[in-house]
């Protein structure tokens, strides 16, 4: 609904937008408009002169295989994520919506892993998943060899995908259990008087009715799974063994910053914003969508 | 004392007329109503009067000043919203008595006046609780304080009753005329329900589609409606209205071959498409052979208690009448009614204004022809 | 719920237990590990009940990555970001909803806009301000030939220059220029009724009481959350701070510290300090959600719903 009631003045809303707008202009506005500017300049690393490359810079990140092999590496590793965590989180979402007894104890522990640090837990999951320590070093005792991310990139991928859905479960938990009860609780009881056990319900009724958050929460994790990946990664394995955990934010930090190829990583940058962005504007459309039926 | 005067008042959101040009004078001490169906603009006019909507175009004085470019606080106004706009994290005390402290009113004053108010109104013992903890109606209690405490020019209510149940309502309607009694400020009230509107109003300003329809006394909009719409809207149950001609010698012809015969209109009304209404408990039944009976056939009846609403079909058109007899009469019987010669009203159908019976023009007696 | 169905009720708690042993098993693991010593810690497999040695691990871990300093930092820069954007935020979104001007639509996407690129997406262009953040306006000065003119006027260049690597500005400013809590506030406001509004009008009180007395007590539950989740996030932060700071003796953060902490490939494998500095680095954020649940969960869920 709009709202009917404003002030009216011709100084003041600017003098309270000013600060956040001169730091969105100064922190986002210039930087990405820098950004598409390198991204189509071949620019000596900070600083120097730049020369127009056209799209010389996307040309060579496209047609390097390393890239796509990033590229492919990053979806795979989003999707794993994503659906790792929202299915334990949906799981326990449901169970605690029941409300049995003793359930506020459980809802409040799950809610911790949004508290972590990401490279916290990629430090304890390192050590849970190291090959000679404790726990899998058991494993290994018995089975030389079976396990070992410091060498072997399906391990190395597995235990980051592990410990980034951990760490997601909080998040996904939190939404989950919101829109199942906002669910109204009359239509759980229709279902249980037309004759649904709860397992039933769950199924039929309260899954179908939470798909909108259902959605916009995947997109949230496949964007967090771009973004939220580098101190994981970092910490981890720093993109190795042989760049078997490397994802499109890790080599672009790597590229830019370490290799200093700065117009390679504005293109990157480029690419990686797109694509966020689309992703955005796919769950924008969705969520128009459920406003007009709504 | 301050009168309120609107002069040519519009307004219009993005081009679309909502209030299509008032001109009423609301006198000193007086207590109006607006009253009108939902969108018909009376809330606007409210709000133009608080100065919470701008003016499109025309001017509103309040006294002698002309308010239009004035801010909300500098009118002098109060005012009680429909969902009462408490602020839900102050207590009742703090509620009454914000404007005095945006006022800058000290402390020892302003608590004894929220305390003087909050006692006319029933309120000392609840003057530390949050709103959230009050009853509907005591809720209602202190938004009526809260306008009260500041000694206002003018009241305006805004649909305040539309939340409360039917009993609280009664209540509160007796509270607001006696607080207008006792303060005799100017008050300007909005409604929708019209058995509000009559036993609060001296005056009443019927609205309709952005348009004031008729202003007037009660008694005067019941027994006088200025236009169709005010007499479909006023009385419960509605007016009956029939649709008909007039030919050259007063005959009203209508529905299936249904004449009535009022020479009296002749002149006035002769060949115009025209309304005729008549109130229920203007319609009475009598025996068949009566002089000027009109037969109809009962269609149904809605037993009241103290009466009944007899619905019944005459040529064609429905007549509704308030019969107090209780002899057994069901649907398909034939009943005979006469309709009271001072209680017709006769609108045209074209511009939907009422046409002037001039007294001479009564017919003397109503003939079934 | 409605009926009684024991055996669903069995699996509903067994669930929740497999829950939680999922979600605490990583916390358990870095509480047994830290407080063992080098020896327990290396056992093979590991005991997994508590030792006696947590302190001292923390001790070492503290004095080996210079923790108490970097505390102080992590808690500057989480402090600094929350209450910047709070206030921030609270400015803006009221001038937003309750304001009526020709921009104000305008100005509502360009902070909105923000929301969709997280600070990892576009860290090398936002790097690349660090060296200088009035560059933008050095350029429109420049462009506008403002800077030529004043030079010949009064033979002055302008030469707008802040550095913002190694400052305690340079990590907080980039972190409060996004819209996360302006769209909270947003959303929270659009909530607060219109009726409310004109009370206040006829109250007599103009806009900046009524943001005082009226919106901002009304809002507490909201800033409590936002609050939480800025804690969170920037104390959280590690990307920006690594590439920020270059003098990590005297601007690093705690859990820049973390990837230190780590033992060597062919150092002594003393995981026990590793995992007793990862758990004081991330206590202060999981106490702040565990103390703050009620609202913050609340305040999260109005934020994108």
């Amino acid at each position: 609904m709009e709202r009917r009631a404003f002030y009216q003045n011709p100084v003041l809303p600017w003098l309270l937008l000013a600060p956040q707008l001169l730091l969105v202009l100064v922190f986002f506005y210039w930087p990405t408009s820098q950004a598409l500017f390198w991204a189509f300049t071949l620019e000596q690393p900070w600083g120097g002169g730049n020369t127009w490359a056209g799209f010389n810079n996307f040309l060579y990140i496209f047609g390097d295989g390393r890239y796509w092999a990033t590229v492919a590496r990053s979806a795979f590793y989003a999707i794993a994520v994503s659906a790792i965590s929202m299915c334990l989180a949906l799981t326990l979402a449901m169970f605690v919506d029941r409300a049995l007894k003793g359930t506020r104890m459980f809802q409040s522990v799950f809610v911790w892993p949004y508290a972590i640090a990401a490279p916290a837990a990629g430090v304890a999951f390192r050590f849970i998943f190291a090959p000679e320590a404790g726990l899998i070093g058991a494993v290994n005792e018995m089975w030389p060899g079976i396990w070992n991310p410091a060498t072997n990139g399906f391990h190395a991928l597995g235990m980051v995908i592990v410990c980034h859905a951990w760490l997601g479960i909080g998040y996904n938990f939190i939404f989950f259990l919101a829109a199942l009860q906002m669910l109204p609780k009359s239509l759980s009881e229709a279902g249980a008087m037309d004759g649904a056990r709860p397992y039933r319900r769950m199924l039929d009724i309260q899954l179908p009715l939470i798909a909108p958050t259902v959605f916009f929460l995947l997109i949230m994790n496949l964007i967090s799974s771009f973004t939220d990946s580098f101190g994981l990664i970092d910490v981890m394995t720093e993109g190795g063994p042989i760049n078997a955990t490397e994802v499109m934010v890790y080599k672009l930090y790597v590229d830019g910053f370490k290799g200093l190829d700065y117009s390679g990583a504005a293109a990157q940058s480029i690419v990686l914003m797109l694509l966020v962005i689309a992703l955005t504007f796919v769950q924008f459309r969705w969520v128009e969508k459920r406003v007009h039926y709504n | 004392m301050t009168a309120i005067t609107l002069s040519g008042v519009k307004k219009r959101y993005l081009k679309n007329p909502v209030v299509h040009g008032v001109d009423v004078t609301i006198e000193s001490g007086e207590f109006v109503v607006i009253l009108g169906p939902s969108g018909c603009g009376k809330s606007t006019l409210l709000r133009m009067i608080a100065g919470l909507e701008d003016i499109t175009e025309g001017t509103i004085a309040i006294g002698d000043t002309v308010v239009n470019k004035l801010e909300p606080r500098e009118r002098g106004c109060a005012m009680v919203f429909q969902n009462y706009a408490l602020y839900p994290h102050m207590s009742v005390a703090q509620n009454i008595g914000y404007a005095l402290k945006v006022a800058g009113m000290p402390r020892a004053q302003r608590d004894a006046k929220v305390m003087s108010v909050a006692k006319s109104v029933g309120l000392d013992p609840y003057l530390t609780r949050k709103p959230g903890e009050l009853s509907g109606g005591q809720r209602q209690r202190v938004a009526m304080a809260r306008a009260m405490v500041r000694e206002p020019k003018v009241f305006l209510f805004d649909e305040p009753f539309s939340n409360l149940d039917a009993k609280l309502r009664v209540a509160m309607r007796a509270e607001v005329r006696n607080l207008h009694r006792s303060l005799g400020v100017t008050s300007v009230f909005v409604t929708h329900d019209q058995t509000e509107a009559m036993t609060l109003a001296d005056r009443l300003i019927i609205m309709n589609q952005g348009i004031v329809e008729q202003v007037g006394k009660p008694s005067e909009v019941y027994h006088r409606p200025a236009s169709l719409f005010v007499a479909d809207f006023i009385g419960s149950p509605a007016m009956n209205l029939i649709k008909g001609q007039f030919d050259a010698i007063g005959n009203f012809l209508h529905g299936r071959g249904g004449m009535l015969h009022l020479p009296g209109a002749a002149s006035i009304a002769a060949g115009r498409d025209v309304t005729l209404g008549v109130r229920p408990e203007a319609v009475r039944r009598v025996e068949a052979g009566t002089r000027g009976a009109i037969a109809a056939v009962v269609d149904y009846i809605e037993e009241l208690g103290a009466a009944r609403l007899v619905y019944a079909d005459t040529d064609g058109n429905r007549i509704v009448l308030v019969d107090e007899r209780t002899d057994a009469l069901g649907t398909g019987m034939p009943i005979h009614f006469t309709l009271g010669e001072n209680d017709l009203h006769l609108f045209d159908n074209a511009d939907g204004k009422r046409i002037e019976m001039r007294a001479d023009h009564r017919v003397p007696s109503l003939l079934n022809a | 719920m409605i009926e009684r169905s024991p055996l669903f009720d069995f699996i509903t708690y067994a669930t929740m237990i497999l829950g939680m042993f999922l979600v605490l098993v990583p916390f358990w693991i870095t509480i047994v590990a830290g407080s063992q010593n080098l020896q327990e810690v290396s056992q093979v497999p590991l005991n997994l009940w508590p030792s006696g040695h947590l302190v001292e691990n923390i001790q070492t871990a503290w004095t080996r990555s210079d923790l108490g300093p970097k505390m102080i930092n992590s808690l500057i820069v989480a402090v600094g970001v929350t209450t910047g954007k709070i206030i921030l935020a609270a400015l803006s979104a009221f001038a937003i909803v309750f304001f009526n001007f020709r921009a104000r639509m305008i100005c509502f996407w360009l902070i909105f806009i923000t929301l969709m690129l997280p600070l990892e997406v576009r860290i090398v262009p936002t790097y690349s301000i660090a060296a200088n953040a009035l560059l933008p306006f050095q350029t429109i000065l420049d462009v506008f030939g403002i800077t030529g003119l004043i030079e010949t006027l009064s033979g002055v260049r302008i030469g707008l220059e802040w550095n913002l690597l190694n400052s305690y500005t340079g990590l907080i400013l980039p972190l409060v220029a996004t819209a996360t809590g302006t769209f909270l506030y947003r959303q929270f406001f659009m909530t607060i009724p219109d009726e409310l509004v004109e009370a206040s009008k006829m109250d007599g009180s103009g806009p900046i009481r009524f943001f005082l007395d009226v919106l901002l007590p009304l809002s507490r539950t909201n800033m409590l959350a936002l609050a939480t989740i800025m804690f969170v996030s920037s104390w959280n932060q590690y990307l920006w701070p690594l590439l920020i700071t270059t003098d990590r003796k005297n601007f690093g953060t705690v859990v820049m510290q973390l990837k230190a902490l780590i033992p060597a490939q062919n150092g002594t494998p003393d995981w026990n300090v590793t995992m007793a500095g990862a758990l004081i680095i991330m206590l202060p954020p999981l106490l702040v959600v565990a103390l703050m649940q009620r609202w913050f969960v609340r305040g999260l869920i109005s934020r994108d719903k």
